[in-house]
């Protein structure tokens, strides 16, 4: 089953074609990565299916719902939660404070429910607390959920980032280079935990540079080039694919 | 939980034991300005968003309960109200169409939004009287047993009105919506990512921070009993301004007590005229050199 599609999917920045035409589905409790070189588009690609960055042409579908003209919120409320490349964490908040926030979606609690300290307000917030604590148990963050996000390791930061997005237990995540600046010996637990994730049935799609790390991850890879798929396959097919080769190495068309 | 309950006893005990009528005057006008100015905060300190319209909110709600009151016949009880309403009004509607700026823009966008709201109620002089302004305009009535004719009254209103605007600012700021503007304030692309309306929450603090605007506009015509449009102009958005920034942005109490020793200082500088913006400019500089958090954050860090 397909959870995302895309179709002839193209953003322009003035005259440059960032993302060309792409074509590209992922099946329901996949782990896809997309490579390709620098200013490829895999980032812009991913801010057109989150809805931050709206499409010049072409279509979204998600979860069976054309999704192209709907608000960031809106996809994410349908079960897309993504983290950024440069981690984007509430910097002042705490660890805790943040994945409550990733929470809120499911909560319904208004202005009125503030006012008056209603029931469901406090109900809700008893709800949030608990879902918020055990994301953080399962990103290994418990002993740190006071501190500020801002105070922990790069690393942390990451597997926060992905606790926030996790709490409201989306159907897919779209992970940013996760592996981006933090060394080999994180990376294990790194990969670890996006198994773990993974084999929870949530569709992970992950850009990433690093080649060795995608090819032990991923399944299905799609390799993206000045804007336009050039590739797609088993990590075997990616690996001696031409086309592949003459992206990464620059040798001649 | 003791430091509101003290602030309060001590603030409710000062009218006892100032009889001073200029002075009590002056308490009741800081009582006012402070809730003005935790309006202010709810958009700035909570959302993020510095807007320079907030004192043509202010002049709106004054409007509203000067000219219903004088044109209409309606009481002051219910001018009220019915400009704190009209404030939210157009503020939801103002709100929702400066806010698609961001950052400096929603600055200067909404500078410009509060100098025609200020050229519209001076020019207007068949409805407001322009330059003349508004006279006459009657004070708050009597509440059952309660009446509000002297100024010891009078100062324990706006003292119940700021209390009541603490407690609900406090309310907000511990329950979600208050982590959902901490969310839009740090980061909108991962407000939106997980899932929050950032519009729809920016809209409600908007409409928030002018509805508390126009409350104080609304006690100041009723409790001044004249009006004359500088009450909506620019320079009262800045005053606003300071306060909030000397007490800290973002804090529950802070906006309250910038209010006092601002206002308080440019009260015991009055003599100075205009020459004690000299004071303050100086002394704002210093404040965002060496106190960037206001009084507040230096409390905090101490």
């Amino acid at each position: 089953m397909t959870l995302l599609e895309t179709r002839g999917l193209s953003k322009s920045f003035g005259g440059l074609r960032a993302v060309d035409g792409v074509d590209f589905s992922v099946t329901a409790g996949s782990l896809t990565g997309i490579i390709g070189p620098n200013g490829a588009g895999k980032t812009t690609l991913f801010n057109l299916i989150s809805r931050a960055l709206p499409a010049t042409s072409g279509q979204i579908v998600f979860d069976g719902r054309d999704v192209t003209r709907l608000q960031s919120h809106q996809v994410a409320r349908r079960g897309m939660g993504r983290t950024f490349q440069a981690t984007t964490l509430f910097a002042d908040a705490t660890t805790l404070e943040n994945v409550l926030v990733g929470y809120r979606q499911r909560t319904t609690s208004g202005l009125f429910d503030a006012m008056v300290r209603s029931g469901r307000l406090a109900r809700e917030e008893r709800e949030a607390e608990a879902a918020a604590r055990e994301s953080l148990k399962s990103a290994d963050l418990a002993q740190v959920a006071d501190r500020p996000a801002k105070s922990l390791t790069q690393e942390q930061q990451k597997r926060l980032a992905m606790a926030v997005a996790l709490v409201s237990r989306p159907k897919m995540l779209l992970l940013d280079e996760p592996f981006a600046g933090i060394n080999a010996n994180q990376s294990r637990g790194l990969i670890a935990l996006i198994e773990s994730i993974a084999a929870t049935g949530i569709t992970i799609l992950l850009i990433e540079h690093q080649m060795q790390v995608v090819m032990q991850l991923c399944r299905r890879i799609m390799v993206l080039d000045y804007g336009k798929k050039i590739a797609e396959g088993t990590p075997q097919e990616i690996r001696t694919d031409p086309a592949v080769l003459d992206a990464y190495l620059g040798g001649h068309a | 939980m003791i430091a509101p309950i003290v602030a309060l006893a001590i603030a409710a005990l000062v009218p006892l034991v100032v009889r001073n009528e200029y002075y009590l005057q002056i308490l009741t006008q800081a009582y006012v300005f402070a809730i003005s100015a935790c309006g202010l905060n709810v958009i700035l300190g909570l959302a993020g968003q510095l807007s320079l319209a907030h004192s043509a909110f202010f002049g709106i709600g004054a409007y509203a309960v000067a000219l219903l009151a004088t044109k209409a016949g309606v009481p002051f009880w219910f001018g009220l109200p019915a400009g704190v309403l009209l404030c939210s009004a157009a503020g939801y509607v103002i709100g929702s169409i400066c806010l698609r700026s961001r950052g400096h823009y929603f600055a200067i966008f909404t500078l410009a939004v509060g100098i025609i709201i200020h050229l519209v109620i001076q020019k207007w002089e068949s409805l407001t009287h322009g330059h003349i302004g508004v006279i006459g305009i009657p004070g708050p009535g009597p509440l059952g047993p309660l009446t509000f004719d002297s100024s010891v009254a009078r100062s324990y209103l706006a003292l119940f009105f700021l209390a009541l605007t603490v407690a609900a600012t406090a309310r907000l700021m511990r329950s979600p919506i208050g982590r959902t503007l901490m969310a839009v304030r740090e980061s909108e692309a991962l407000a939106g990512a997980v899932g929050l309306d950032v519009m729809a929450a920016k809209r409600m603090a908007f409409t928030i921070s002018v509805a508390l605007a126009g409350l104080a506009g609304g006690l100041f015509a009723g409790f001044i009993g004249f009006l004359g449009p500088e009450s909506a102009n620019v320079e009262m958005t800045f005053n606003t301004l300071l306060y909030v920034m000397v007490g800290g942005m973002g804090s529950l109490s802070g906006p309250v007590a910038g209010t006092f020793i601002v206002y308080g200082l440019s009260q015991v500088l009055a003599v100075l005229q205009h020459y004690q913006m000299v004071i303050f400019g100086l002394a704002l500089v210093l404040l965002i050199r060496f106190m960037p958090s206001g009084l507040a954050g230096a409390w905090r860090s101490r």
